[in-house]
């Protein structure tokens, strides 16, 4: 088609005395952006081809690489920015919708950074977690409406609907195999049953490698349906229907046919080579009542044993949708944020559909306290967790628990490239290649992945402890914890909060 | 429990480790009819042309004989052993008394009756330390060498004495050198190598008559010569085992516990003949791992323990001024060679198993091929046109593979 | 005793080991001084492609055949590691000739043998293949 108008949007840069073309970068790169010319004894890159995943450069044992922001550029222009002019020609060439993954990267606000957490200070002491007991564990499901006490006036258990218990209140949010590699989700596997929590199979299906770790796995139904059948939704802890996720809300998923081989056309239960299309709805769901059906079909498979989650998008009614699903019979709602990520988006929907997770979860805890209903539903909140402050600040928002799925690529070696939907990560996360997937050790993956919960646990411990709470109990939806800054009245009324200083 | 062991080279130092893996205690007595502490024999060429020194020869660290518990018995022959009341018997008249014994007598050069030998006033052999200082001695920048035999023994010598001496000449009655260990394509690469280096050969020759400071060929020609060496060959020292009543055929007959036909005397190294495995026959195999091999194997089974060496294969390492070779095998079946510029490469394959292979010039991980052969591994059971090409353990199955880089490692006889 | 043990499964082939072998055995303080435009000579040595790959080093086998074969007494074992006098090895190459794991090499100046040491001869005291390893393949432990 004539001119290529793209300019690579990152640039090589190798520091030739360093370099000792040792070509790690050139074995590392599925890109293929280095290669080693024999005439000079050089390393050469080929830019166009970069996503800037950062594996060259993390593998490079003389630190000679880095990359950087190409410098080129096109005319300033306020309204036209580099990236929509570039956008504009890839179009023109392509007539494709652009498609990307990961999570929306646009500087819309981020509201847990315009949120600032209280600590004690004389009269009410601040607790040492190293010295006294602090409880980060918590359960989700459906709570009694009051209090039973048995013949010797203990506090009854025995008549609780199912509950998930966790150690710590994060979860690892649903990926499925086919998205992401069979040892991504040995490690999330393993993890979740060394920290005590749970990890979700996205709508992939559970291999039947990883049956094992039901008990730290919640299953997922979504619109495709795929790999679910009695015995899938026996091996979790819990059965979580996804109505819509806040990477692409309003859409359904396509895995192309190319992907589905082998182990995955096997845990999927569709042919070989053909396309796993889920539907943007579920076709049978069209109302509360409709939910409540699929509901109750999934508890009735299961005898009432397993907790189910209800997971939706962030969207504008959300409160309203919530309240709805709270009258389900679903246990748990799963809210997912306008900023989670996806391993394929279409770009426009990522980047312009859906609300911010913290409005979307203050909104949603409000109105089921309004309509008495909160004891129905615990609460999980998804979709822009970045770090144990995060956790803490969405807990006092009003969460139970968060779910973390980007936070958890990243300690696995994600670099954001946000490219996974081109099957070649580097990082053997997002790809089925054989010879990529074996760069992901689970043995390693793991550790890193406990590490970052274990490191996250601790600092929870700390900041409660700073706030004189002790239990994840006592913070949750303790909003008189968090003082915005730089806000709106009008968000700090949907927020629930007070202005730093009030 | 007195173990005495006649001899005092490889096989001497693995009897003695073998010995004590087992029994710390019993009293080891090595004799030995040379005045050194153990000595690599194989290393004479290099110390003559400088690359390594006495020191360095030592085969074992000074402390070995203390550290081991080892009386050491130098410069003393030992002239008979009566297997009945258990003693050896030393030229001094001595008698020493064991419980096991072993011989490790290793060979002496063969040279062969040839006329007017008695005519030539510098004459050498080529085996023991004592012959390369005297064979040292001997030369200077104008010397000119005749070495009689273009075996292991002869082109060792000749490389080692090349850079001090003015002229070379090899003769050897067989049409090719090196006969034992290669066949004639790769024989004549060699030889073309040394002869670059200025050695000349005279080959499928032999010596009619020296005269002094010449020889006279039979083909007719003459080679003027100052110092000769005669490295025909070697015979294993079986004199003693025969006198004790042992079998002795071409070597000292040992099975593969290095024991002898008669009890408690067990024999190890170049004076012994044992079962080459590749062939299926009694063969003399002196090369230093097998002596090493066979003398540990006596020693652990004199000292009551328990181990076989059942995997003895002619092999040989050696290189001649840069151009590496190595040998294993034999090379009887079906033959697959490969040949560049600079290398030779033969693979000899019989019933599934690799039977032995020569490898010129390039020898790298050729210890591979040589495990083949060792271990006989049915070539079906690995990917052998991968292996042929170049040595690796690609070519293993992957569990078999996972077992030799995961699992422990021991390997050895 | 620890040993380098190696899982083809993470293996990917991308020849770091050899690269920081041959740097941990440079003497030098710096890899890029130590390995630009330079040859190496690492003492592991990775077989294969990026689909099946794996390094191969000495395996300092319990009963080393090496060292019984060892024609100058240059092999030893000193606390389990397989150790080469650089001054006594002649550079016959015996040892290449019956390691079955082809883990013996010439020196670069094809005058003696080199073979991995465990670092225990070089500054670095503990293996830098297995340090460098990006994927855990190469371990040092017992077993």
């Amino acid at each position: 088609m004539g001119i290529n108008y793209n300019v690579p949007e990152y640039e090589v840069v190798r520091d030739p005395q360093r370099c000792i073309a040792c070509r790690v970068c050139e074995r590392q790169c599925a890109n293929e952006v280095h290669s080693y010319d024999p005439k000079t004894g050089k390393m050469k890159s080929d830019e166009s081809k970069c996503v800037n995943c950062h594996r060259c450069v993390a593998l490079c044992p003389t630190h000679a690489l880095k990359i950087v922001k190409n410098n080129d550029t096109y005319r300033i222009n306020a309204q036209w920015s580099n990236e929509a002019i570039g956008e504009i020609y890839r179009q023109a060439e392509t007539g494709g919708m652009l498609l990307s993954s990961m999570g929306n990267p646009k500087p819309y606000p981020i509201y847990w950074d315009k949120m600032l957490l209280n600590a004690s200070q004389v009269t009410n002491p601040s607790i040492d977690p190293l010295r006294e007991p602090m409880e980060t564990k918590t359960f989700l499901g459906k709570k009694p409406d009051h209090i039973e006490r048995d013949s010797e006036g203990h506090i009854r258990t025995d008549n609780l609907p199912p509950q998930l218990k966790l150690e710590v209140p994060i979860l690892f949010s649903a990926m499925s195999y086919g998205a992401i590699s069979y040892n991504a989700h040995e490690c999330l596997a393993r993890a979740a049953r060394a920290l005590g929590t749970y990890y979700n199979t996205g709508e992939g299906g559970l291999h039947e490698d990883f049956y094992k770790y039901g008990p730290n796995t919640i299953v997922q139904v979504a619109s495709g349906r795929f790999g679910v059948h009695k015995g899938y939704l026996e091996a979790g802890a819990a059965i979580e229907i996804k109505i819509g996720q806040g990477a692409k809300p309003g859409i359904g998923g396509h895995l192309p046919g190319a992907k589905i081989v082998g182990d995955i056309s096997r845990t999927r239960m569709i042919p070989e080579g053909s396309d796993a299309i889920s539907p943007a709805p579920h076709h049978d769901i069209y109302s509360i009542e409709d939910l409540r059906q699929l509901v109750y079909s999934l508890k009735e498979a299961t005898e009432y044993k397993k907790p189910v989650i209800v997971k939706i998008a962030a969207v504008h009614n959300v409160a309203a949708i919530a309240s709805g699903i709270a009258r389900s019979g679903a246990d748990i709602i799963a809210i997912d944020g306008f900023r989670s990520g996806t391993g394929a988006a279409p770009t426009r929907i990522r980047d312009n559909v859906g609300i911010p997770i913290e409005l979307a979860l203050a909104a949603v805890d409000s109105r089921l306290r309004q309509e008495k209903i909160r004891n129905n539903v615990s609460l999980i909140a998804g979709g822009s967790i970045r770090n144990s402050a995060d956790v803490v600040k969405a807990i006092a928002l009003g969460a139970d628990a968060v779910y973390i799925g980007t936070a958890a690529l990243l300690a696995l070696g994600c670099h954001l490239c946000r490219t996974c939907q081109t099957g070649k990560c580097n990082w053997g996360i997002a790809t089925q290649r054989p010879d990529l997937v074996k760069r992901l050790n689970p043995d390693i993956g793991t550790k890193r992945l406990i590490n970052l919960v274990s490191a996250w646990k601790h600092e929870i411990m700390e900041m409660m402890g700073g706030m004189g709470i002790n239990s994840i109990e006592a913070l949750r939806g303790n909003r008189l914890m968090l003082r915005g800054v730089g806000l709106n009245d009008r968000e700090l009324k949907i927020l629930g909060i007070k202005h730093a200083g009030e | 429990m007195k173990y005495v062991i006649i001899g005092n080279s490889a096989a001497a130092v693995g009897c003695v480790e073998g010995i004590r893996s087992v029994d710390r205690t019993g009293t080891v007595t090595v004799i030995s009819d040379e005045p050194y502490p153990v000595y690599s024999r194989p290393l004479i060429s290099y110390l003559l042309c400088g690359k390594t020194d006495e020191e360095h020869m030592k085969y074992r660290p000074d402390d070995f004989y203390r550290k081991n518990g080892v009386k050491v018995l130098l410069g003393r022959k030992a002239v008979g052993v009566d297997p009945r009341r258990k003693t050896v018997s030393l030229e001094t008249g001595e008698q020493v008394p064991f419980d096991r014994l072993l011989f490790a007598t290793g060979s002496h050069p063969f040279v062969p009756p040839m006329e007017g030998l008695e005519s030539v006033e510098k004459k050498f052999s080529f085996m023991k330390l004592d012959d390369a200082k005297a064979l040292g001695a001997a030369l200077s920048e104008k010397t000119r060498v005749l070495i009689v035999g273009a075996g292991l023994i002869g082109l060792k010598c000749a490389e080692g004495i090349r850079g001090r001496v003015q002229s070379i000449a090899v003769v050897d009655l067989a049409d090719r050198i090196l006969p034992s260990i290669l066949d004639a394509e790769g024989s004549a690469i060699v030889r073309r190598h040394l002869e670059k280096q200025g050695i000349r050969f005279a080959l499928g020759d032999s010596v009619a008559r020296f005269t002094g400071r010449t020889a006279l060929l039979k083909s007719g020609g003459k080679i003027p010569f100052d110092v000769l060496v005669v490295a025909v060959g070697v015979r294993p020292n079986t004199r003693l085992a025969a006198g004790a009543g042992c079998r002795v055929g071409r070597g000292i007959a040992i099975d593969g516990r290095s024991a002898t036909s008669v009890p408690d005397l067990y024999a190890a190294g170049d004076c012994c003949e044992c079962r080459d495995i590749t062939t299926g026959t009694d063969r003399i195999l002196a090369v230093l791992p097998n002596a090493y091999l066979q003398g540990e194997t006596a020693g652990v089974n004199m000292a009551g323990g328990e181990k076989t060496f059942d995997k003895a294969i002619p092999m040989n390492s050696i290189g001649f001024f840069g151009l590496h070779i190595i040998t294993a095998g034999s090379y009887e079946g079906e033959a697959w060679v490969r040949k560049t510029e600079s290398t030779y490469k033969k693979l000899v394959t019989k019933d599934n198993l690799l039977k032995g292979y020569i490898l010129i010039g390039d020898v790298a991980r050729a210890g591979i091929y040589t495990s083949l052969i060792r271990e006989k591994t049915p070539l079906d059971t690995i990917d052998y046109e991968l292996v042929r090409e170049k040595p690796q353990l690609m070519a293993f199955a992957a569990d078999r593979r996972a077992a030799m880089l995961g699992g422990k490692a021991n390997v050895s006889d | 005793m620890k040993r380098v043990y190696v899982n083809e499964k993470w293996c990917l082939g991308c020849h770091l080991c050899e690269y920081n072998c041959a740097f941990a055995n440079s003497g030098e303080t710096d890899m890029a001084g130590a390995l630009k435009d330079v040859k190496i000579h690492p003492r592991i040595r990775v077989e294969g492609d990026n689909h099946i790959s794996f390094a191969v080093s000495c395996r300092h086998c319990d009963d080393p055949i090496c060292v019984k074969s060892c024609i100058a007494g240059a092999l030893s074992v000193r606390n389990g590691v397989v150790h080469r006098d650089r001054d006594k090895c002649v550079g016959c190459y015996t040892c290449i000739l019956v390691c079955p794991y082809g883990a013996v090499m010439p020196a670069p100046d094809g005058k003696a043998i080199q073979k991995c040491e465990l670092c225990t001869d070089n500054a670095f005291g503990e293996p830098a293949c297995v340090k460098g390893c990006p994927n855990g393949a190469i371990v040092f432990e017992e077993r």
